[in-house]
């Protein structure tokens, strides 16, 4: 479903990617793990289209993202990094906006929409709240509820649960993994136990190179008895 | 296009549910009557007409319309919810037309607002209503080009003041090259000629006929171009 070719990325004379490539099927999970400024959000931000890659691309079911963004898009839900949205709107006004523009327009299915995207995040109490006012695991959650509105076939999440307490984390890892069956789900994330708990498959990147795509279990025996964190440690220290 | 009014319904209505929209229109009315009457002579000058109202316009647009501009781009790069925006199903054209034409829209109505000033107009004399349409034309018309140049400026940084100061100065150049004090200091130096190819590159130069009840293509032309390419430079400008 998820197919990435070749990314790379140049800020200036620095290369954030490098040659990044992998693929992902439905049903899949991958985590992508990697220390602070490997290059994960900037490889997410190419493959929904936000970044214009400087070479390489992503297809998405069939879709080029350099060739037909737009197409792209609508196949995507994507939960940028600390999940931004329009604080002065309340949550059911923010999600309709992201209705009609996900071309729900008639009323009575734009409304449907949104409160299923309500239901599926347990927002339905603060709907008619401003985000602004909102803490910090609503804000994560209308996030959510924003990405999988028009129910995608391909899930893109930023840190998901990022700054979440351990009831929230939990909630949202339940909620990614019932929906994760008939969808391809791409999440970053620097926490390891997530890794383990949630996905079907791992890709390490440093310094803007892939260094480790394996599942989770593969990933855990390469140190046998040794702790995930120092599997990761010796994997991406060594590259500097 | 379609996907323009769910943009410009966001974005509209936006302006309303924040104080930014009350505070715009009372400073806006306040300063524009208030300069009619007394730096205007509005009601000495004993006419009945609205041209002591408009032509102030070209200098009051100077530092209130960068103010309803500097924060269409720079407030979405800020929070972040350019990466949103951008993620959804719609092009970098679509994004510019909607939130443009919202401000736009918004500017229009604050401009339209002042009709109090008309009745008054015709309560008290026989106006002729023609240079009274043309000046309320050639007034929203202009607001148009001020925004172009804004959203441009705005588009260029997150900060909002940099956005601001930059909107002014550029707008400040195209208010002086046709105010007449410069333009006489000019013609001391330049041919005739050339002063003229300046000044038909200002707002007041183009404006004046609209105030006089003179609705000229060529200015019409002037505005609406300048309009266009502003924006056309944004659409560059995001895309980079």
């Amino acid at each position: 479903m998820i197919e990435v070719k070749g990314l790379v990325k140049h800020y200036g004379s620095k290369r954030a990617v490098d040659n990044v490539s992998f693929s992902v099927n439905r049903g899949d999970i991958l985590g992508f793990l990697g220390p602070n400024g490997a290059g994960k959000s900037t490889t997410m931000k190419m493959l929904t289209g936000f970044l214009r890659p400087t070479a390489g691309t992503a297809l998405v079911n069939g879709h080029d993202v350099t060739r037909d963004p737009v197409a792209v898009k609508r196949q995507l839900g994507y939960l940028p990094e600390s999940a931004p949205a329009y604080g002065e709107m309340t949550v059911e006004e923010f999600l309709a906006f992201i209705a009609e523009t996900r071309g729900y327009r008639a009323r009575p299915e734009k409304l449907s929409r949104v409160n299923r995207a309500l239901d599926l995040t347990q927002l339905q109490s603060v709907r008619t709240q401003t985000i602004e006012t909102l803490s910090k695991g609503y804000k994560q959650r209308v996030g959510f509820a924003q990405a999988l509105l028009h129910d995608p076939a391909v899930l893109v999440l930023d840190e998901p649960t990022d700054g979440l307490d351990p009831n929230q984390k939990n909630e949202v890892r339940t909620l990614i993994k019932t929906m994760a069956a008939e969808k391809a789900v791409v999440l970053s994330t620097h926490i390891l136990e997530e890794v383990e708990a949630l996905c079907t498959r791992v890709i390490i990147i440093s310094q803007g190179k892939v260094v480790v795509d394996e599942t989770p279990e593969a990933l855990r025996a390469r140190q046998p008895g040794a702790r995930l964190d120092a599997i990761f440690r010796s994997l991406t220290q060594s590259e500097r | 296009m379609s996907q323009i009014s769910p943009v410009f319904k966001r974005e509209f209505l936006g302006y309303f549910r924040s104080p930014v929209a009350y505070v715009f229109f009372v400073v806006f009315l306040m300063a524009s009557v208030g300069l009619a009457f007394f730096v205007g002579q509005f009601f000495r000058a004993n006419q009945a007409s609205l041209e002591s109202y408009f032509v102030f316009h070209p200098w009051l647009f100077l530092f209130l319309i960068p103010a309803v501009g500097m924060r269409l781009w720079s407030e979405e790069k800020r929070s972040g919810t350019i990466e949103l925006l951008f993620t959804l199903p719609l092009t970098t054209l679509e994004a510019v037309m909607g939130k443009f034409l919202a401000a736009w829209a918004f500017l229009a109505v604050a401009i339209l607002l002042s009709f109090p000033m008309a009745i008054t107009v015709g309560y008290l004399g026989q106006p002729d209503w023609g240079v009274i349409a043309s000046g309320y034309l050639g007034s929203i018309l202009m607001a148009g080009a001020y925004l172009g140049v804004c959203s441009l400026t705005s588009a260029l940084t997150k900060n909002q003041v940099v956005s601001f100061v930059l909107s002014v100065l550029a707008c400040l150049v195209l208010v002086f090259l046709g105010w007449s004090v410069f333009n006489g200091a000019l013609s001391a130096v330049l041919p005739v000629w050339a002063v003229d190819l300046v000044a038909n590159f200002s707002f007041v130069t183009h404006f004046e006929a609209f105030t006089k009840g003179i609705i000229d293509p060529k200015d019409v032309a002037f505005f609406l171009s300048l309009t266009g390419f502003t924006l056309f430079l944004n659409v560059v400008a995001l895309e980079r």
